[in-house]
């Protein structure tokens, strides 16, 4: 299979740069597979896994919170608003803020501060759906 | 004339001064690796944001997003000034504040509104004496201690909040760009309307370019990605800033401590020739008293 650039990066952090063979990322109208010679395609991402296969077989993991995919002639580039691998995410951690996420939910007076309590407990659930998986 | 006495606590007090000083510049040069290793990093996000935003906008017919075109008007002027929380580091507070001095006079002369949002303490207390009614606001970043995008987005969310609800047309972000440890670059940067850095240095994309599929469609994504770039550009202006403020610490500590050494060779110099003046002085007493006898 053909290799071509893939791209990864957040506001903090430049997480992956380098040739693969295919990604899968979370795409707003449901999830979408890259492969070489992909049609240009722009779009906006929701939380999930990007899941991207190397040349030597080797597949990486990554955990992002929504944000840009841009594919052109060039490759591929995510701008993530916030990303981690999946390795290194912390399970107990996930679980505690999706308690303090509930009851931020359940304690929001405003229908505003309900609505981003519900986005972000959304998110973490969806962080805990792939690590458990 | 001082006496000796004087002089030894003038130099052990210059001795003291130097060992602050020396430890201010030690503390600053490993605070700057970091600093200078996030604000790299966070380049090339930045940079890509850009460059979307570039093809995006290039396929945006007249007028567009008011984040992107603007609202039409320009008289009312939002300039955001970000400088550091703490002093002794040399010309880098001032020299923001300078270029933003200027830039609020040549507004006021062209009869425009003046509005300044401070993010960071020193500046707005420079700024303060001259423009305390302009001042609509000022962010404190004493509690950060890694600046994280989460700072950045509040500040991007409040100016963008502030330009739906009719507050300025135009919006200006001051800050000083880091190109090394001893030049720091103050830098005035539109965020509003954006600016779109022309494609044309771009390397050419291959293949034909308009067959882009937008999804969902490319307004909302323009729309979602403005508010998005502003967040990113003021990220970035934090960042730089905040490695800007400990090369221009480091450099400016480092030149206190080659003046306190200097000041301690001078002094020690003024101390040793009294001494032995007071010795030679103390020998000819008792010489001429001896020849007297």
């Amino acid at each position: 299979m053909a290799a071509f650039h893939f791209e990864l990066v957040s506001p903090e952090k430049h997480l992956f740069s380098g040739e693969v063979e295919s990604v899968v990322a979370p795409g707003a109208d449901g999830q979408f597979t890259v492969l070489k010679d992909h049609a240009p395609v722009m779009t906006t991402l929701k939380a999930g896994v990007v899941t991207v296969a190397g040349g030597d077989g080797k597949v990486e993991k990554l955990f992002v919170r929504g944000g840009f995919a841009d594919v052109n002639a060039s490759g591929f580039t995510i701008l993530a608003e916030q990303a981690i691998p999946l390795s290194e995410v912390d399970i107990a951690k996930v679980d505690a803020d999706i308690r303090n996420a509930r009851e931020d939910f359940s304690d929001a007076k405003s229908d505003d501060a309900r609505l981003a309590a519900s986005d972000k407990l959304s998110q973490l659930q969806e962080l805990r759906a792939a690590i458990g998986a | 004339m001082p006496s000796l006495k004087d002089l030894r606590n003038r130099i052990s007090s210059v001795k003291a001064t130097q060992k602050i000083t020396k430890a201010m510049q030690m503390v600053a040069a490993a605070k700057l690796r970091r600093a200078q290793s996030a604000a790299e990093a966070a380049r090339p996000y930045a940079e890509r944001m850009e460059s979307v935003l570039a093809n995006l906008a290039s396929g945006v017919t007249a007028g567009g997003p008011a984040l992107l075109a603007g609202n039409g008007k320009d008289e009312t002027h939002l300039l955001i000034v970000a400088t550091a929380e703490r002093g002794l580091c040399g010309a880098f507070n001032s020299s923001i504040v300078r270029l933003a001095r200027e830039h609020i006079a040549r507004l006021q002369d062209q009869g425009k509104t003046v509005k300044i949002l401070c993010v960071g303490k020193k500046g707005f207390e420079q700024l303060r004496r001259q423009y305390e009614r302009n001042i609509i606001e000022v962010i404190e970043l004493r509690g950060v201690k890694q600046m994280g995008f989460d700072t950045a987005d509040e500040i991007g969310k409040k100016i963008i909040r502030m330009f739906e609800e009719g507050g300025f047309d135009v919006a200006t972000l001051f800050f000083s760009r880091f190109k090394s440890v001893i030049a720091q670059i103050p830098t005035a940067q539109q965020l509003i309307p954006a600016q779109i850095p022309s494609n044309e240095n771009a390397p050419p994309v291959e293949g034909p370019q308009a067959s882009y599929e937008y999804e969902p469609g490319q307004d909302e994504i323009l729309s979602t990605l403005l508010p998005r770039n502003i967040s990113v550009q003021v990220f970035r202006a934090l960042l730089e800033n905040a490695a800007s403020e400990q090369g221009a610490r480091m450099s400016a500590m480092d030149n206190a401590t080659r003046n306190a050494g200097d000041m301690i060779k001078k002094q020690t110099t003024i101390y040793n020739r009294s001494r032995q003046a007071m010795i030679t002085k103390e020998l000819i007493e008792i010489i001429s008293g001896a020849e007297a006898l």
